[in-house]
């Protein structure tokens, strides 16, 4: 690998200002590793509008722990969109993300992706992962919240005699339901495994209002690490229901002597702020300066990081020369000369010409 | 980033200073300046801002359209630049046949004229930051020619493209080196214009790397010793990568087969070619007969419409085919590229005929004609301004 990188170096001086890696990946694209890339090897339709896609990371990707999620780049009409996506493969394996089609980009992914296709790629991350040591767990999902979760259950179930795992998963349907036939077959052969699918259409929502149904299905459920992945509300309620228990376990037996503290470990889809499309401005947030300005509709967030005495590049100001281009944090902007709003995390917008349109962080 | 950022930032507060408080975002929609350019002194401010409006009009309809082949049309020509790249420097490393070295530098050449301009100075106007890909990108590329490409982005998109043709504020009018204007005054070693002229062609990225150090203005303190420091070591570390590679590194692998010193003549011949053609495209850029010039009393208070007014009777473009458009990195729609710098530039085609539509309707002229034309009369700006004289 050293030297490796040693001829590369040597390389360079007859690619300048490319590097070698630039060259050779006229011939093979995933050998930047200035940018990560992945092949997509298979891909494996679940239910009607969700499907497996199995890709293998070119060099720069970091073995995934079960459960984790990454960011994955797809090219809409020619402009990168990035996705945070929970691997759905078990930890030791080539990584694979579960997509259900709900927007634009997971469209896209699960309509149109085919084995030879070029994915761009952000290592792994994520703390919703096993515990460290073996612990009797209770693991609720709702809809495509099952992705990570079955990461979990594909590493820990066939490979650990001493797992005690319990599966609750809500679906609308059978049919609805991802990863159904699997889960049945592993719950068959290994004993150490149980599931529960809930099906909303025919029973309505799991209710975390009170104890009873929970208790019903999983009567040890105080007992077991508890992991819960669905939409806002369901996690809303579980983690409600969850902490008024620990509330009153504390009560009941209180002080550093008391068993396993009875938790739960969440996971949200939705933890990127979302800004309003208004026309009224808002709050923009300079993150790395650390300032915080309310600012109008119509004034370019350059002017408004200046007159907050932040130290923003800054050129022509009048949206040709490029030189002010800041990333995006969260929220999203305006840009002055066509009223058009847009922007999602990451990207890199124009200040000179763009006014806040609602609450607007910039990596600055 | 954030060594570019703050580069960037120190040098725009220290020259562009208050001017730049005038311009707060997009410029004013109406209105007018203190002096209208004597073309288009017959529109009133209502024409002008509509006109604007029309404008604007034909940037949205590519902004809507812009899209995937957009996108594939760059990264092919990235990849037929990277192939004749590569098949010029390997030809050349055979350099004692002498069939292989004139393939060898006719490939390389080829290669260094597309990289500087259909995509080294077009990435570098963020034309295809849109794409949101870091490997093609205004903020990341860096191109085959001596000057650092950050150094470039401030002088030409920032100063040159904001401040077009105007005399005393736009430094691209003679690069301070040739009297381009019979405004700036004549003295005695402006006798020498031709010559300076002549010379500069074949080594044009020496001079544009020494021009973008912006020693007068250094000179003259309105940029600090920090600043230069950083530039002159930023252009430091690219000259000699840049020399290593073509006049070492190429050399030194030929010599396996002996062909050391015909690998030279090669990369020199390569870089000269480009630049005497870099030279000249650029120069057909707002020299030639019928691109005017600005005072500073044009540009106060200028609304959209007469920024517009100013890129179009500023700029000539170049007739020609489409392999010229392609070598001229589109440069040859110098007016589209000055109205719209941040366009792919594989769309200026489409826009031309509707510029020059709106040129005729409104009254103001549209400067083109073919390359050899266009040459010969920035050529002759040349000789003729090297004599003492106001304009004819």
């Amino acid at each position: 690998m050293i030297r490796l990188r040693k001829l590369a170096r040597a390389a360079s001086v007859l690619t300048t200002p490319l590097a070698p890696e630039d060259v050779l990946a006229l011939f093979n694209p995933v050998f930047s590793a200035r940018q990560l890339r992945g092949v997509v090897t298979k891909v494996v339709p679940e239910t009607a509008d969700s499907a497996t896609i199995f890709f293998h990371p070119g060099r720069g990707w970091k073995a995934h722990k079960a459960g984790q999620w990454a960011r994955i780049g797809v090219e809409l009409d020619g402009v990168r969109h990035w996705r945070s996506y929970s691997l759905s493969a078990p930890a030791g394996q080539d990584p694979a993300i579960t997509v259900s089609d709900v927007g634009a980009v997971s469209g896209v992914l699960v309509r149109q992706t085919k084995p030879g296709d070029v994915l761009f790629l952000a290592p792994p991350q994520g703390d919703f992962v096993l515990p460290e040591h073996p612990r009797p767990l209770l693991m609720l999902t709702a809809g495509s919240g099952i992705t990570p979760v079955m990461s979990m259950v594909r590493t820990l179930v066939p490979h650990r005699p001493d797992a005690d795992v319990v599966l609750i998963h809500s679906a609308r349907t059978p049919q609805d339901s991802i990863f159904h036939e699997e889960l049945s077959e592993l719950a068959d052969q290994f004993p150490n495994f149980r599931v529960t699918h809930w099906y909303t259409g025919e029973r309505g929502r799991l209710d975390f209002g009170s104890t009873t149904q929970l208790e019903e299905l999983c009567p040890d459920w105080r007992q077991r690490a508890a992991y819960a992945c669905g939409p806002e509300e369901f996690l809303d309620d579980a983690e409600a229901l969850w902490s008024s228990e620990a509330a009153a376990h504390e009560k009941a037996a209180p002080g550093p002597f008391a068993a396993d503290p009875i938790n739960l470990i969440i996971e949200r889809f939705n933890t990127s702020l979302v800004g309003g499309a208004g026309h009224d401005g808002g709050l923009v947030t300079f993150e790395t300066s650390d300032r915080e300005v309310e600012a109008d509709g119509n004034t370019p967030l350059l002017d408004v990081g200046e007159d907050a005495g932040v130290l923003m590049p800054s050129g022509c100001r009048m949206g040709i020369c490029h030189s002010c281009l800041l990333p995006l944090r969260a929220g999203q902007v305006r840009d002055l000369r066509t009223g058009e709003v847009h922007g999602e995390p990451g990207q890199l917008i124009q200040t000179c010409v763009s006014a806040a349109a609602g609450p607007v962080n910039l990596e600055i | 980033m954030t060594a570019i950022s703050d580069r960037t930032a120190a040098k725009s507060t220290s020259i562009n200073g208050e001017a730049a408080k005038h311009r707060p975002g997009a410029l004013a929609s109406s209105g007018s300046p203190l002096v209208r350019p004597p073309a288009a002194a017959h529109l009133s401010d209502e024409q002008v801002a509509e006109m604007g409006r029309e404008l604007d009009a034909i940037r949205d309809d590519i902004l809507a359209k812009r899209g995937a082949s957009d996108a594939a049309y760059i990264r092919r020509v990235i990849k037929i630049q990277r192939g004749l790249e590569i098949s010029g420097r390997a030809a050349l490393l055979m350099g004692r046949n002498k069939g292989a070295w004139v393939a060898g530098t006719t490939l390389l050449s080829l290669a260094k004229i597309l990289e500087n301009m259909e995509i080294g100075h077009n990435i570098l106007h963020g034309q295809w930051d849109w794409m949101r890909d870091p490997d093609i990108h205004s903020t990341t590329w860096e191109w085959d020619f001596v000057t650092p490409a950050r150094s470039w982005q401030h002088t030409h998109n920032d100063l040159h493209h904001r401040w077009t043709n105007v005399v005393g504020r736009d430094n691209d009018v003679g690069y301070n080196l040739l009297r381009m204007d019979a405004d700036q005054p004549w003295k005695p070693h402006n006798l020498g214009n031709p010559l300076y002229n002549a010379i500069l062609a074949p080594i044009f990225e020496w001079g544009i790397a020494i021009y973008d150090l912006e020693l007068a203005d250094y000179q003259e303190g309105k940029k600090s010793k920090e600043a230069m420091k950083r530039d002159l070591k930023a252009l430091g570390i690219k000259a000699i990568k840049q020399f290593t590679k073509d006049y070492a590194a190429t050399p030194a692998v030929a010599m396996l087969t002996g062909s050391g010193k015909q690998a030279l003549y090669g990369t020199l011949t390569a870089n000269a070619v480009r630049n005497v053609w870099a030279h000249a495209v650029i120069f057909c850029g707002h020299f030639p007969e019928g691109a005017d010039t600005f005072t500073e009393e044009m540009v106060e208070g200028e609304t959209r419409g007469d920024w517009y007014v100013r890129q179009m009777i500023g700029s000539a473009n170049i007739s020609g085919s489409k392999f010229m458009h392609l070598m001229t990195g589109n440069l040859s729609h110098q007016i589209e590229h000055h109205l719209f710098p941040d366009l792919p530039s594989n769309r200026y085609a489409e826009v031309a005929p509707k510029v020059q539509e709106i040129c005729k309707r409104y009254g103001l002229p549209y400067t083109t004609g073919p390359l050899l034309k266009q040459v010969g009369s920035s050529w002759a700006k040349v000789f003729k301004l090297a004599l003492p004289g106001k304009k004819s």
